[in-house]
């Protein structure tokens, strides 16, 4: 059937592989895409090693933005350069991009029908719960949580409750939570 | 002009968005509702359940939010302002990384944002049950949600169509 191909070729995507790798990716994921991006690049394609997915998804996370289109920029430079690091975040966001407008011209049209607000109403409240889970399983895999909790609560007063500006937020939460964090490191 | 602004203000919401998009709710609330204006609650809820219930990354929230804005290009605006920066320096800053991966003042930063970005999410909760003004029945949903989620393996779609059928029904 298909001939053998050496480990080389098989990890060697072209520019046209990449977009509809990722395409297929964007396109599959429902309320975060990440697990499908492992998925595809470390089980199907095998464009990369499970240890490689960790080490370039660690720079992803230790940078602020989308994860997953970070991570999308950095597996296609690692095979086509710059035109990669352009054409496999392009492949991973212009399907659901589409969809998405799609959905905002019909949002426009009959958004003000009292059907479709009961329905974004409803979808709202379990998006909201759904959040409201996710924050709780975050807090639960925090390490040292006496010294780390109190952030969490900071940062919800500070926001949430205060609604001071974000970036300002974060530089002061950064700087007091990473102190205590290095503090911490020093003592283990 | 609200195009350049738009791409501005998201351009700056980039640098802080550790967490994800879903942890930039409460600012991009900010920002788009209580300061500019531009949406109202009821605007800003919808736009966020529309992202809820379509597939793609959570980034997508930024589109609608632009598309509302400021149309095709605030949509297109917004997303790139989104993504841009972070790629840009991610793309630069990848051969270098191994070099301080591990690193003690890394890992500091690592383990200090991680609290607070389990703040963002929670309050981005907060929030959006603040914007939708939820009654009794949508906290109820809220909670199902909570618990349903944290004790099944539950598709997320699931939750998505049993919220969207319930809504539909008025109940919420």
């Amino acid at each position: 059937m298909e001939s053998p191909q050496t480990p080389d070729q098989q990890k060697r995507p072209d520019l046209r592989a990449l977009f509809f790798g990722f395409s297929a990716v964007g396109l599959s994921g429902f309320g975060g895409v990440l697990p499908f991006a492992r998925r595809m690049l470390v089980e199907e394609k095998r464009w990369m090693s499970a240890d490689e997915f960790n080490t370039q998804l660690g720079l992803c996370q230790f940078l602020p933005g989308p994860n997953v289109i970070n991570l999308a920029v950095l597996v296609g430079k690692r095979y086509q350069g710059v035109a990669g690091a352009v054409v496999a975040p392009v492949g991973l966001l212009a399907g659901p991009l589409l969809i998405v407008l799609l959905l905002a011209l019909a949002y426009d049209r009959w958004g003000s029908l009292p059907l479709a607000q009961g329905m974004l109403r409803g979808i709202a409240a379990v998006g909201c719960g759904l959040l409201f889970a996710t924050a709780w399983r975050m807090g639960m895999a925090l390490k040292d949580k006496p010294y780390f909790l109190p952030f969490v609560a900071l940062t919800v007063a500070a926001i949430a409750f205060f609604r001071w500006p974000m970036p300002l937020v974060m530089l002061a939460g950064l700087a007091a939570s990473g102190a205590v964090a290095y503090w911490r490191l020093g003592k283990k | 002009m609200i195009v350049v602004q738009l791409f501005l203000e998201f351009v700056l919401l980039s640098f802080v968005a550790f967490g994800g998009a879903t942890a930039l709710l409460p600012e991009m609330h900010r920002v788009v509702v209580e300061h500019h204006h531009w949406l109202n609650d009821a605007t800003f809820t919808h736009l966020y359940a529309i992202a809820q219930a379509a597939p793609g990354p959570n980034v997508l929230v930024v589109t609608l939010i632009g598309w509302e804005v400021a149309g095709l290009a605030g949509a297109l605006a917004a997303t790139l302002a989104m993504c841009l920066p972070m790629s840009v320096l991610i793309y630069l800053l990848i051969d270098r990384w191994e070099g301080f991966a591990g690193k003690r003042w890394q890992q500091a930063v690592s383990i200090g944002v991680a609290p607070l970005a389990v703040g963002l999410v929670f309050s981005g909760a907060t929030l959006i049950a603040q914007a939708a003004g939820f009654g009794w029945a949508a906290w109820a949903l809220v909670g199902a949600a909570v618990v349903a989620n944290l004790r099944t393996r539950l598709h997320p779609l699931w939750f998505i169509a049993a919220g969207a059928t319930l809504g539909l029904s008025g109940l919420i």
